[in-house]
């Protein structure tokens, strides 16, 4: 399978980045790792017309110790991830999340910023963020600014991401010691997750769902039954509370919806 | 669309060509360099018949531009040991009949030579998670597993 035609730019700086997008408007695709757009442009899904290459912006590859958080530059790759020992120690979540995402190939691939920009439901590491209460610097023509995770994913692959705009950075809050536990399933090892469910328990408790709707989700009806005391078991069987899961070839929704109880009863009592 | 001109080191030779920006690395190596010991197979990102490595890390080359890869180092099939020779993870393939059809198994050696170079002592469970993204549809993994593990330096 073969995209459709396109132009191909390569920026060499996130300010070239921005000029191209500003140039060629909203025909024009970041490009990052690749391993989510591609394969979308081979089933052409995905026809743009202009393919602004950012791949090459070492400059924001890194993950840093910045005081109350973890900085992560937009260019950073699953693989940087999965291996830091910073987040290890800081922020061992997102590290266990980003070793789950497609298989080592794609993670040697794909990066944090291309993952949140594509903004899919069925990915594992938008939720994740949205669960450890991130969020992402932007850089557009009017500057930078920073949107929080939970205001950032509108719809199925639609974000508050303007056309002309760069995720540069995801800032993490650090949560050293946190107990967590990311429950994936799925048909094939390296498949998006038919439902995932991420809990991260550091005096509170937080569950993010993957694939239960058309964003990433946390689950709130969880949360307040845990806050208000209620036993793991009846927590878990609000999971599928304000969701609204997708049918597939996969799964119903009615199945998905199971799964989630049962994929966050698993997460809780693992981090517990 | 214009080409772009890219240049890169496949197998220790460098290269220069003018390619489409559409083409995709997969192509660039079978049909452009005649490199046909990587594969095609479900050409959706799944299955890792098309794993080269790229600066020394496993790729699959159906999912990447070739002018992704200007300015890389990439290995093939074709590159992994000296002329007429095996690379020990090829060796331990045949010795543990890592194969039945063969058309994985490009794939998987080059999926195996990227993990063991990131994991040197694999454990069995290691291995099974390594090779992942790798299918295999007569599915032998099995002895697949058995020759990581023995290219490894374990005891299979």
């Amino acid at each position: 399978m073969i995209p459709a035609p396109f132009e191909y730019v390569r920026a060499e700086s996130a300010e070239g980045a921005l000029a191209a997008l500003g140039e060629h408007g909203d025909e024009a695709k970041l490009l990052a790792g690749g391993m989510s757009l591609l394969p979308l442009m081979k089933l052409r899904l995905a026809t743009p017309t202009v393919l602004v290459d950012v791949g090459r912006l070492r400059d924001l590859s890194y993950i840093r110790d910045a005081g109350d958080h973890v900085a992560i530059g937009a260019l950073t790759r699953h693989r940087d991830l999965e291996v830091s020992e910073l987040l290890a120690a800081e922020c061992a979540p997102l590290r266990a999340v980003a070793a789950e995402v497609g298989d080592n190939q794609v993670r040697h691939r794909g990066t944090l910023g291309g993952s949140v920009a594509h903004g899919d439901p069925a990915s594992d590491l938008p939720a994740a963020l949205l669960a450890l209460d991130a969020t992402f610097a932007i850089r557009g023509p009017a500057g930078e600014h920073e949107i929080p995770a939970a205001d950032f994913f509108h719809g199925f692959l639609e974000t508050a991401l303007a056309p002309d705009e760069l995720v540069t950075e995801i800032r993490v809050p650090k949560l050293p010691g946190a107990r967590f536990s990311y429950q994936k399933f799925n048909r094939r090892a390296q498949d998006w997750a038919i439902v995932g469910a991420l809990a991260v328990r550091n005096g509170d408790a937080r569950v993010a769902l993957v694939n239960m709707g058309g964003t990433p989700l946390r689950a709130q009806g969880v949360e307040e039954a845990l806050a208000a005391g209620s036993t793991v078991a009846d927590a878990a069987e609000r999971a599928a509370e304000g969701t609204e899961a997708p049918a597939d070839l996969n799964a119903t929704p009615e199945f998905r919806e199971h799964l989630a109880r049962v994929l966050v009863r698993r997460a809780l009592e693992e981090s517990a | 669309m214009e080409d772009v001109r890219i240049s890169l080191t496949v197998n220790g030779h460098p290269h220069t060509h003018d390619v489409e920006p559409r083409l995709l690395l997969v192509e660039y190596l079978r049909e452009i360099l005649g490199l046909t010991g990587t594969k095609v197979a479900c050409d959706t990102s799944s299955c890792g018949s098309c794993t080269v490595h790229v600066d020394g890390e496993s790729v699959k080359s159906c999912t990447m531009l070739a002018v992704q890869a200007d300015g890389s180092e990439v290995t093939t099939i074709e590159g992994l040991a000296p002329d007429g020779g095996l690379h020990p993870v090829q060796a331990a393939f045949r010795e543990h009949h890592g194969l039945q059809c063969g058309f994985c198994t490009a794939g998987m050696v080059m999926a195996t030579v990227s993990l063991l170079d990131e994991i040197p002592e694999p454990t069995e469970r290691d291995v099974r998670l390594g090779l992942e993204g790798n299918l295999c549809r007569c599915t032998g993994y099995h002895n697949i597993v058995q020759a990581v593990l023995a290219a490894a330096g374990a005891n299979p």
